[in-house]
């Protein structure tokens, strides 16, 4: 188990360490900030100056250097627009975008498994049917035009929710979702995929023979084992959800890291964006972490080739 | 009066008549019938896809949705083919109870062994968790799984096939069954647990007064432990006879054939005497005699008409289905006379 962490810790350290660094060559690769954080009428000495004041006059590799070295130091650097630093910028962001993710998260399972069980146990019946339909419209449908689609009928044409903006818990039911759909469909379907496998295995077989009543064959037989595949993708899923943000948000003008990290790519505000790359890939990290914790309490059978050192 | 003689007054504990099972319109069986008594050992034999199994699927109400079932299967003087579910929980386990052939992959990877014979326990003895476990322990003790008291909490991948038949045979204890179906108990394992295992099933058989039916394709392993043996082919019994009296006069020409292709360890050596051609289909399955495009015997009746089980030499215990044996008529030919 030791060794296990050890190989975990390792691998998250070296990812993050991919992802600085190539935020960092990216983003300075394809645009001057000066340029982009003052107007064009600025003069030349101003740009000069104002590179200097940034450190962005020194060689890349120096200005590479110093950076990880702040960033080791836990230092994350200064927002170029508002001149606060950019962990308290981004900080004051993250329950913002919270707001959005988890309700679209707990939509996501709370509607697509227990649509796939359903469907997975009306096997080929017409409710099964339509839920397969439905997900196939679900899933295909990017989250963008689902926005639109959404905002014009239901805050265009029957005014009951806003069309952008944050405040109330009306506000929240669009993005919401717009977000958590797509994914409930992409559940709903391997949910009933991994519960029509795990129906057709010899032990589903065992427990009704032994006189376990079916409600108690799917309960505490088939779901303990169809929710080992299925934790894989809800793992998947947390990270488009993270990707989604950035879409819904700027689609319904919410305030959150999404629309944060819009405005601060086109204003090439570097500390700004660096430090929304390290927490998104932090939290993917923490997520995939969090799957596999999990993937050893429901498969007795991962946890011994952990313990041997192994996986 | 003996004890056989009181037991063939007792009306059977199972009857089973006019089985009848297809998938998806495909028949696969063709309307079994076959008895079982209090306490008996009864083997099934036959290849693959004979449906020696689904006879017992489809008696328990396991087959599922795909599969058409139709005839009667009584037990204790009760309907089980279409019951309801809830009567059908009481026999499963309880009554009758089932145990499979790859052992591993029947026990539920996920949950642990005690907690998996536990629940049976719980189910069909009343138990609550705490003695459902300490009887687990003690069932365990008794199918010869070492050191019960650990092994409880550990999962069907930490033990070796044997051992997980070993914990199916347990499970299916706990519910103290009347009737114990091994569906291929020993297939799946090695030559030396093989025999281990059909020790275990025999000395739980007589210990318990279970009737047991085994199922195999392997005659050796169903002579040593049967009294009487059914033999089918491709959804027909075929022959019905007491062990003994099936492997010195096996008489349907397919009898005669898989006894003929079991090597004979005292004579001299000879070739093995395999059966032409393979088993058909169940979608094109020939009319009459299911077996005749194999048989040596064959002449144009046996195609024409369908072969009912009869007495052989007037002995009421070995029956089989075959024109040329019996001298049984056909059943067109007796309309017709």
């Amino acid at each position: 188990m030791t060794r296990f962490i050890m190989t975990r810790v390792a691998r998250a350290v070296l990812t993050i360490a991919m992802v600085v660094t190539f935020a960092f060559v990216v983003l300075r690769a394809s645009g001057d900030p000066a340029r982009a954080m003052l107007s064009p009428e600025t003069s030349a000495d101003a740009v000069e100056a104002f590179r200097k004041a940034w450190g962005l006059d020194a060689p890349l590799w120096v200005q590479y250097v110093k950076y990880l070295l702040a960033v080791v130091h836990g230092d994350l650097g200064q927002s170029m627009r508002d001149g606060r630093t950019a962990a308290t910028v981004v900080a004051e962001r993250i329950p913002v975008t919270l707001m959005l993710t988890a309700p679209a998260l707990a939509l996501n399972l709370l509607l697509g498994i227990p649509a796939g069980i359903y469907a997975a146990l009306k096997r080929d019946s017409f409710t099964d049917r339509l839920v397969m339909m439905v997900t196939v419209a679900g899933f295909t449908v990017p989250s963008f035009v689902l926005g639109l689609v959404l905002v014009l009928a239901f805050a265009v044409e029957l005014p009951w929710f806003p069309s952008g903006g944050a405040g109330s818990v009306r506000h929240m039911v669009l993005p919401v979702v717009t977000l958590g759909l797509g994914g409930a469909a992409v559940l709903a379907r391997f949910t009933r995929s991994a519960m029509l496998e795990v129906l057709g295995q010899a032990y589903i077989r065992t427990a009704s023979a032994k006189g376990v009543p079916w409600r108690r064959v799917v309960t505490g037989h088939a779901l303990p084992n169809a929710a080992i595949p299925v934790l894989t993708i809800v793992g998947l899923m947390v990270g488009n959800l993270i990707a989604g943000t950035v879409l819904v948000e700027s689609v319904f003008s919410w305030p959150g890291i999404g629309s944060l990290l819009v405005v601060s790519v086109v204003s090439r505000d570097l500390a700004v964006v660096q430090c929304i790359l390290l927490l998104v890939a932090a939290a993917m990290i923490a997520t995939n972490l969090a799957v596999d914790l999990l993937y050893g309490m429901f498969d007795p059978r991962l946890r011994d080739t952990r313990s041997a050192g192994g996986a | 009066m003996t004890l056989a003689g009181q037991a063939d007054q007792m009306t059977p504990l199972l009857e089973i008549t006019g089985l009848q099972v297809a998938f998806d319109e495909a028949p696969v069986l063709w309307g079994i019938n076959l008895s079982l008594s209090r306490g008996e050992a009864l083997g099934m034999v036959g290849e693959s896809g004979c449906g020696k199994s689904v006879t017992w699927l489809a008696a328990l109400g396991l087959l599922g949705s795909r599969a058409r079932t139709a005839g009667s299967v009584r037990f204790a003087g009760q309907e089980l083919l279409h019951a309801p579910a809830r009567h059908l929980e009481h026999v499963r386990g309880r009554r009758i109870a089932m145990i499979f052939q790859d052992p591993t992959s029947a026990l539920n990877p996920v949950r642990t062994v005690g907690d998996q014979i536990g629940e049976s326990l719980q189910l069909h003895r009343g138990m609550d968790r705490r003695s459902a476990l300490s009887e687990a322990r003690r069932l365990l003790d008794q199918v010869g799984i070492p050191d019960a008291t650990r092994r409880l909490g550990a999962y069907p991948h930490e033990f070796s096939g044997g051992q997980n038949q070993r914990v199916m045979i347990a499970m299916a204890l706990a519910g103290q069954p009347d009737v114990l179906i091994a569906d291929e108990p020993t297939t799946a394992l090695d030559v030396t647990i093989q025999a281990q295992i059909l020790e275990l099933l025999q000395e739980i058989q007589r210990e318990r007064g279970m009737a047991l039916v085994l199922i195999s394709h392997d005659l050796g392993v169903v002579a040593e432990i049967c009294e009487r043996v059914l033999v089918l082919y491709a959804g027909h019994i075929i022959e019905e006879a007491p062990a003994v009296r099936l492997f010195d006069h096996p008489t349907h020409p397919y009898t005669r054939g898989l006894v003929g292709a079991l090597p004979n360890l005292d004579g001299p050596r000879r070739r093995l005497a395999a059966i032409p051609g393979v088993v058909p289909s169940p979608a094109d399955l020939p009319p009459g005699c299911p077996f005749a495009p194999r048989c040596d015997l064959r002449t144009d009746r046996c195609g024409e008409c369908t072969v009912e089980l009869t007495s052989v030499d007037d002995n009421a215990d070995h029956r089989i289905a075959c024109l040329h044996v019996t001298g049984q008529r056909c059943n067109d030919e007796t309309v017709a006379a």
